[in-house]
């Protein structure tokens, strides 16, 4: 079941990529960001020169790959609209960059129980997976998991932490 | 409105992760009829008389149905000793005698009487080593309150619940009041949802050691565990059929939380729910036949009960707001869970024929509900001075406790079952 799943998922994305659709906004800007981008961090063709050294898009905090938090609407596990660019820029650069992998930990804050929050983390974070394959990375460079409301990043009762703790974090 | 404080430090620690705790315990109300008792010191040794009866007190006090009286004058400890017409302020009188045997074992002969009948109630030995004075005095108090109240006493049964201090997690085994703690594990990782075997004997819990959750079961008798599951995403939720032969747990390896069923030893896992939303949190009827979850099916997230042999599942709250974390009455008829309203948690029960919710607190942070093994009580987490804490109220409200531990948020309690003598 799951590998069917998986299976069609791949399938709808090479029959966009073959058909070249410029579907929509964030597919138009495809060509442009990875023409700067992808090319010079995976040169794979120049072993032995170090061209990577600082250019890497990853460590370049004006790139959208600077974005490693996303943030959520109470019970919420979608990805926010605002943050679809970001995602799809970090599936850009896996897909660029094969060997390089990466670790979505989804996080929620504490109105529910631990179980229910657990649930919740791991939704957000399996959710933020679902669009980098969709976006072009591979299943097994993600890896998911979540910690539910057990390491909030802001401690209080009050929306200012909360905030802060419905979450899902994008670690390399 | 009655208050009793006692800071009396763990006697007995027999971990290989040894914890000292100190609590403050808090009593506030008590029940509608209290019977008037008191508890004479047992001749014999007199610190290890001085403990138990300590112990028996402070047992009895916090049930909220007995309203301990002074034993004060020339205490006798035989019942030929016993002059009634001292005593006519109680309805009961625990009288007796506690000796070191010659295997250093403690022995307590008790007589519990009836002062008003001028009857003898009760006529028992109980014995443990001598270290255990605590475990003489529980199961005494559970021999009054059974005889006096018709319930099976709880005293002697053992809670198991998380404390955190820092990024430090233990999880823990203590007496039903907070006492004679034992760490369990200890690990800089969260660690959530212990859940007893029916025999007591083991532990399944989620640690999140290997940086994701997974699920351990650990015997309490040689601290040997073993995983349960660990398959990709998130494993957690263990909750064990009354025949201890079954356990349901949550998965994320197929789609998003879903309940399987799954052997002991990790054999004959088979997915129970395909409801596309979270489906945690399950907990088997006590006659194995159903299990009450949590599910956000509908909307939000709210209480829902199935067969364990699969089938529809039937909502149970309607109530506004959100509930969580069902636990079934050890008789079937009803279930405790948290209910989230207007920014607070309150424990709550609900009968499965009214379909009513009772809420059995004022509400704040107030989680994971479990049932005593006799459904007198109910055991929860909350918040008090900016801490975790542990509390309890009785099932019909009326008498509330708080457990103040020395140090760390305690998270996550669960009481356990009652144990084979």
């Amino acid at each position: 079941m799951k590998n069917l799943v998986i299976a069609m998922v791949l399938a709808t994305f090479l029959v966009a990529c073959a058909s070249k659709k410029p579907v929509s906004s964030t597919d138009g800007s495809v060509p442009e960001k990875s023409a700067e981008t992808a090319p010079s961090t995976d040169s794979s063709s120049s072993p032995t020169s170090t061209p990577t050294v600082g250019v890497d898009p990853l460590n370049d905090p004006k790139s959208l790959l600077a974005t490693r938090s996303l943030y959520y609407p109470l019970d919420g596990y979608a990805v926010q609209a605002a943050d679809e660019e970001t995602v799809q820029e970090h599936a850009k650069y896996l897909a660029a960059n094969p060997g390089r992998k990466i670790r979505v930990e989804g996080n929620a804050d504490e109105r529910g129980s631990t179980e229910y929050n657990l649930a919740l983390g791991q939704r957000r974070a399996d959710g933020v997976k679902k669009m980098l394959v969709l976006g072009g990375a591979k299943s097994s460079q993600i890896e998911t998991a979540s910690y539910g409301e057990e390491k909030p990043k802001a401690v209080g009762h009050g929306e200012a932490a909360w905030s802060q703790n419905r979450r899902a974090d994008l670690n390399y | 409105m009655k208050a009793f404080q006692y800071f009396v430090f763990s006697l007995f620690l027999c971990s290989a992760l040894p914890a000292h705790a100190a609590l403050t315990i808090e009593i506030m109300g008590a029940g509608e009829n209290q019977i008037p008792i008191a508890i004479v010191p047992l001749a014999g040794d007199a610190k290890l008389a001085l403990s138990i009866a300590e112990v028996v007190s402070a047992d009895l006090a916090r049930s909220g149905l007995f309203r301990l009286v002074e034993a004060a004058g020339k205490l006798p400890h035989e019942p030929s000793e016993v002059v009634y017409d001292e005593w006519a302020g109680v309805d009961a009188l625990l009288i007796g005698s506690v000796k070191i045997l010659p295997d250093g074992r403690a022995e307590a002969k008790i007589r519990l009487l009836d002062a008003v009948k001028r009857t003898e109630l009760l006529g028992q030995k109980v014995s443990a080593k001598s270290d255990q004075a605590r475990a003489i005095g529980h199961r005494i108090a559970d021999l009054i309150y059974e005889k006096l109240t018709g319930d099976a006493g709880v005293f002697s049964t053992r809670i198991a619940y998380v404390n955190r201090q820092g990024k430090a997690n233990r999880l823990v085994v203590a007496d039903s009041d907070g006492y004679g703690e034992q760490s369990v594990r200890l690990t800089n990782e969260p660690i959530m949802s212990p859940a007893w075997s029916p025999d007591g004997k083991q532990l399944a819990y989620v640690s999140f050691e290997q940086k994701h959750a997974v699920v351990y079961i650990q015997s309490l008798l040689t601290n040997q565990r073993t995983i349960l599951a660990n398959f990709k995403g998130s494993n957690s939720a263990p909750t064990w059929a009354p025949d201890g032969k079954t356990l349901a747990i949550v998965l994320t390896r197929d789609d998003s939380s879903q309940i399987y069923l799954v052997q002991p030893d990790g054999g004959n896992l088979r997915r129970l729910t395909f409801g596309g939303g979270i489906d945690t949190e399950p907990n088997f009827s006590p006659d194995g036949q159903y299990l009450l979850f949590t599910s956000n099916r509908g909307g939000s997230a709210q209480i829902y009960r199935m067969p364990v042999a699969g089938g529809a599942a039937q909502r149970q709250t309607f109530e506004g707001g959100n509930n969580f974390s069902p636990r079934y009455s050890p008789d079937g008829k009803s279930f405790v869970f948290a209910h989230f309203s207007s920014g607070k948690f309150y424990v709550a029960t609900q009968d499965f024929q009214s379909k009513q919710m009772q809420l059995l607190s004022e509400g704040g942070w107030e989680k994971k509900p479990s049932f005593s093994p006799n459904g007198r009580l109910v055991l929860f987490a909350t918040e008090a001075q900016g801490r975790g804490i542990l509390a309890t109220v009785s099932s019909d409200g009326r008498v509330k406790q708080r457990m103040f531990p020395q140090d760390g948020d305690i998270r996550e309690p669960t009481w356990g079952p009652f144990l084979k003598q």
